[in-house]
């Protein structure tokens, strides 16, 4: 039988590949894609927590981490291609003007 | 095997198999399809929880949304350009051993839990049960939601438009 | 109609002027000829002669009467509600009711309106700046019609009009304020109007920053009346004894001193003169200095339970009419010859306003805001004449190719001089004469300035339009449209005088009675002046030089200001740079980033400082940076990279440590 702790390894391992790629890759696309994973990963958790605890409230708030998703995706897309036009890379370690 | 067995490992390596595929691909592309098979096995997997509606959302949100809008945004940046450079960062083992290091104490954290006994859900529809949940309980924060996707929308368009 | 409740519309009429020319200025149908394109064939001074601009398009032609227009319905406006009778109008409540103890422990509420109030001391203020404003920008007309920029100047005027309405409206302190730094800054934009010459900006930044200082002082004027009365209306205040009460009007007069150009915070104004020559008649001589000379005036009752701060008011404005006054005499630039006897007008009426002589001290205001309006006019038209000539020894003879310049400067000449049956005449003797009750020494101060202002006056006018030409442009009479404002000025520089005694009783105020000393001193000493001027400056020509050099040290302190501007140079600009150089190498080592740039800029801005400070500031950015963060973050700074995945791994390393710790302490 599968029991809630099932799914809640199988978000541990998911967040853990998304950070694997969150942290290795040089290429800010897959590195977006990265953060999807991170954020299905922790869907999955509320949502089986959700059917743990015989309400809804998990998946509800699943609903509103995918919207934090999408708006996640878009502005950083868009970000995405505001840097390609002004520095012409993808690449997320030529791009260090965060500091102070 | 009990049906329900077979279905969660066959999600669940379709989940993790995509994922750990879109992260290693050298091609964008190839990446974002295999993201789409990693999220349509999360999709499965919601619906073996009972979250009909989910479901259905992560694939018309995640798969005809997102992933859309990725693929849109590798094809304007042509990122082929970059295929030959190095695809992962010079400290990645340094990366991937904190992952680890924090993957093993979570591990361990979780196989200590224990958790309360299961409750049944109640026997209403799936959507009638969320949907009373959102608009009941949750009714602030899905209108803040819909501000921060209008916020979301302008900011993005505002970002990527061309300088006049 | 009824004027008293539309009150309220007299400032909305330039504001609305005002508010279109800045908004819908700069788009092409308006005022085709970008300000850029004139600036960079800019070389003299208030004028270039570039032909293509003759060539007006679009709407320019509109921008000039459409505000002089505005400032006109606000002058009929005011016209109307001053002849309706007094009235004190609350539009709404502007800051809400905050309750606080006053100084006494009185409970009192922290409230304050928007609300006009109309009594005879604004009226006098609204209708001057109203008909003043309205014939200047009649001249401005003509007078700019050759340069860019046009809406922004206009927008700028009417801007200026309308806080100055609300400056002299106002029915509390708070709102006066409000006016007080608004005119401030449309006199900061106008004076920089030719914002790419540098003496330019420079002079608007000088009279920005002093008037600042004054409006430090009105700012703590306010707590103090906050904390002594419990409220900022005119008409609530019950002035009684307090013993804070002389910081209070000290600090007024502070903010006095600033705006109305006395010492110590004189020196901005003959810079003003950078601006356009109209401005400096609208703001620089008629309106805004005697905002200051307004505030005591609205301050009244409080001066006068402060004695000792009253005197202090008067020995600044004799100290400054005898100082500005002398160094007028030795300036060349026709400007600045009218801007030192502008700050030595303003002295005078700081006597009267020291003596309790309120009534006279705006009695000067009024005539002097038209004689002084119509010199500086006076003044433009000459510069406009001459190409942008402002320098006295390059012209003469003026008379017979500007007639009509001439015939107006001449009255206004007399006017300020103080010829007896002028306006200057009445005025000054009005202060004369209180001066006189009060005390000799003020007498002395005041009649000293008076053969000093003639003199100098009878030098400008002599060198100016009679003798020989000594300039090689061609001259032609500036148009009607600029000499006819002129003419109606000179009705109020003859007229005006001759309302003394209906001026004071409608202020409610008891004219000293005359003594028959004064007058024929203070006649004396004008034509005296003027006779001594002639003499100097055409009847010998030369014995000006010899005199001079006979007396080589008080021509050198003459031409040098006195060294006001030298010790402020010395004591204040390059003080507080090096100062701040210094303070800057503590505070740097918290605010990394900012307190550098910031006051690294202000350095710059304000000029000459040692070499240290400035390779220190150069390089010591950098250096000194990542030299603090080296040994105060030591830890911290191999964080920050600037690249966005070490941040991540920062926090995933973060997840591992609270993870491990969850563990090993559940273990």
């Amino acid at each position: 039988m599968i029991s809630t702790m099932h799914y809640v390894a199988v978000s541990l391992a998911m967040l853990l590949i998304g950070t694997v790629g969150l942290l290795t890759r040089r290429n800010i696309v897959i590195i977006l894609m990265s953060i999807e994973l991170i954020l299905n990963a922790v869907n999955i958790n509320l949502v089986a927590f959700s059917k743990h605890h015989g309400n809804a409230a998990g998946q509800v708030f699943a609903i509103f981490v995918i919207a934090v998703a999408v708006a996640e995706a878009a502005v950083g897309l868009g970000i995405l291609l505001a840097l390609f036009r002004n520095r012409e890379t993808v690449q997320v370690d030529e791009i260090d003007l965060l500091k102070w | 095997m009990n049906l329900d067995v077979f279905f969660f490992y066959a999600f669940t390596s379709l989940a993790l198999g995509g994922g750990l595929l879109a992260i290693t691909r050298r091609s964008a592309v190839h990446a974002a399809i295999a993201l789409m098979v990693s999220l349509l096995g999360v999709a499965g997997l919601y619906l073996l929880l009972q979250a009909e509606f989910l479901f259905v959302s992560q694939i018309i949100v995640y798969i005809g949304g997102i992933l859309l809008l990725f693929l849109f945004v590798i094809m304007l940046v042509n990122l082929d350009a970059g295929k030959g450079l190095r695809q992962f960062h010079k400290n990645w083992p340094l990366g991937a051993a904190v992952t680890a290091l924090a993957g093993i104490a979570l591990a361990v954290l979780l196989s200590r839990a224990q958790l309360p006994p299961p409750q049944q859900m109640p026997a209403t529809g799936n959507v009638e049960l969320v949907a009373d949940t959102l608009f009941q309980d949750y009714l602030v924060p899905f209108e803040v939601a819909s501000l921060l996707l209008l916020v979301a929308v302008v900011g993005s368009v505002l970002l990527a438009r061309k300088r006049a | 109609m009824n004027f008293l409740e539309t009150l309220w519309l007299i400032p909305v009429f330039p504001l609305f002027g005002a508010a279109l020319m800045l908004l819908l200025g700069r788009y092409e149908f308006l005022d085709p000829q970008e300000e850029c394109a004139t600036l960079e064939n800019r070389h003299h001074h208030d004028r270039g002669h570039d032909q293509d601009l003759r060539s007006p398009g679009g709407l320019r032609w509109a921008i000039g009467p459409l505000c002089s227009g505005f400032v006109l319905l606000s002058f009929l406006w005011s016209l109307g509600a001053v002849f309706s009778g007094r009235t004190e109008q609350i539009l709404f409540t502007w800051v809400a009711g905050l309750p606080f103890p006053t100084f006494d422990g009185r409970p009192a509420v922290l409230a304050a309106d928007w609300g006009y109030l109309l009594d005879p001391l604004s009226a006098v203020m609204i209708l001057m700046v109203t008909g003043i404003g309205f014939l200047i920008h009649v001249y401005s007309i003509a007078y700019m019609e050759h340069d860019g920029g046009l809406y922004r100047y206009f927008g700028c005027l009417n801007l200026f009009v309308f806080f100055m309405l609300i400056l002299v409206m106002a029915n509390n302190y708070l709102l006066l304020f409000i006016g007080w730094e608004g005119v401030g800054l449309a006199s900061y934009l106008l004076i920089g109007f030719y914002f790419k010459r540098k003496p330019a900006s420079d002079a608007a930044m000088k009279a920005f920053l002093m008037n600042r200082l004054g409006d430090a002082g009105y700012l703590m004027a306010l707590f103090f009346l906050l904390g002594i009365f419990g409220t900022l209306r005119f008409t609530s205040i019950e002035a009684s004894a307090h013993p804070l009460l002389p910081w209070a009007t000290l600090l007024l007069l502070l903010a006095a001193t600033g705006k109305s150009a006395q010492i110590p915070l004189f020196t901005w104004l003959p810079d003003a003169m950078e601006g356009p020559t109209p401005v400096s008649a609208l703001i620089h001589a008629a309106t805004m200095v005697t905002a200051g000379v307004y505030l005591i005036v609205r301050a009244a009752p409080l001066f006068s339970l402060t004695p000792e701060v009253a005197s202090l008011t008067a020995t600044i404005g004799a100290l400054t009419a005898i100082i500005a006054a002398s160094i007028a005499i030795v300036q060349h630039d026709i400007k600045k010859v009218l801007a030192y006897s502008t700050i030595s007008q303003l002295g005078l009426m700081f006597i009267a306003l020291g003596v309790g002589a309120y009534w006279a001290a705006l009695f000067h205001v009024v005539t002097h805001a038209f004689f002084k309006a119509q010199l500086f006019l006076c003044a433009g038209s000459v510069i406009h004449a001459l190409d942008g000539e402002q320098d006295i020894r390059f012209m003469g003879g003026l008379r017979r190719q500007m007639p009509h310049t001439f015939r107006t400067m001449f009255i206004a000449t007399l006017a300020l001089a103080g010829w007896p049956g002028l306006a200057g005449f009445f005025s000054k003797d009005a202060i004369l004469a209180s001066a006189w009750v009060a005390s000799p020494a003020l007498f002395g101060a005041g009649l000293i300035t008076a053969l000093l202002t003639a003199f100098y006056m009878g030098r400008l006018l002599f060198l100016t339009f009679f003798g020989p030409y000594r300039g090689h442009v061609e001259i032609e009479e500036s148009p009607k449209r600029m000499t006819i404002p002129l003419w109606f000025l000179s009705v109020g520089s003859i007229g005006a005088g001759w309302f003394a005694s209906p001026f004071a009783s409608w202020l409610g105020a008891t004219p000293v009675a005359h003594s028959w000393g004064v007058m024929p001193a203070s006649a004396a000493v004008a034509v005296g002046g003027l006779a001594l001027a002639y003499h100097f400056y055409l009847n010998r020509p030369g014995l000006a030089d010899r005199v001079e050099s006979a007396a080589a040290p008080v021509a050198k302190l003459l031409r040098a200001r006195w060294y006001f501007d030298d010790l402020y140079e010395w004591a204040i600009v390059r003080g507080v740079a090096r100062g701040g150089g210094s303070t800057l190498a503590s505070l740097d080592q918290t605010i990394i980033d900012g307190g550098v740039n910031g006051l690294g800029w202000l350095t710059r801005r304000t000029g000459a400082i040692s070499r240290w400070a400035d390779t220190w500031i150069v390089d010591g950015t950098v250096n000194f940076t990542a030299l603090t963060v080296k040994l105060a973050s030591f830890p911290v700074r191999f964080l920050q990279t600037g690249f966005a995945q070490s941040y991540a791994l920062v926090i995933v390393m973060s997840l591992a440590a609270l993870a491990g710790w969850y563990m090993l302490r559940s273990a």
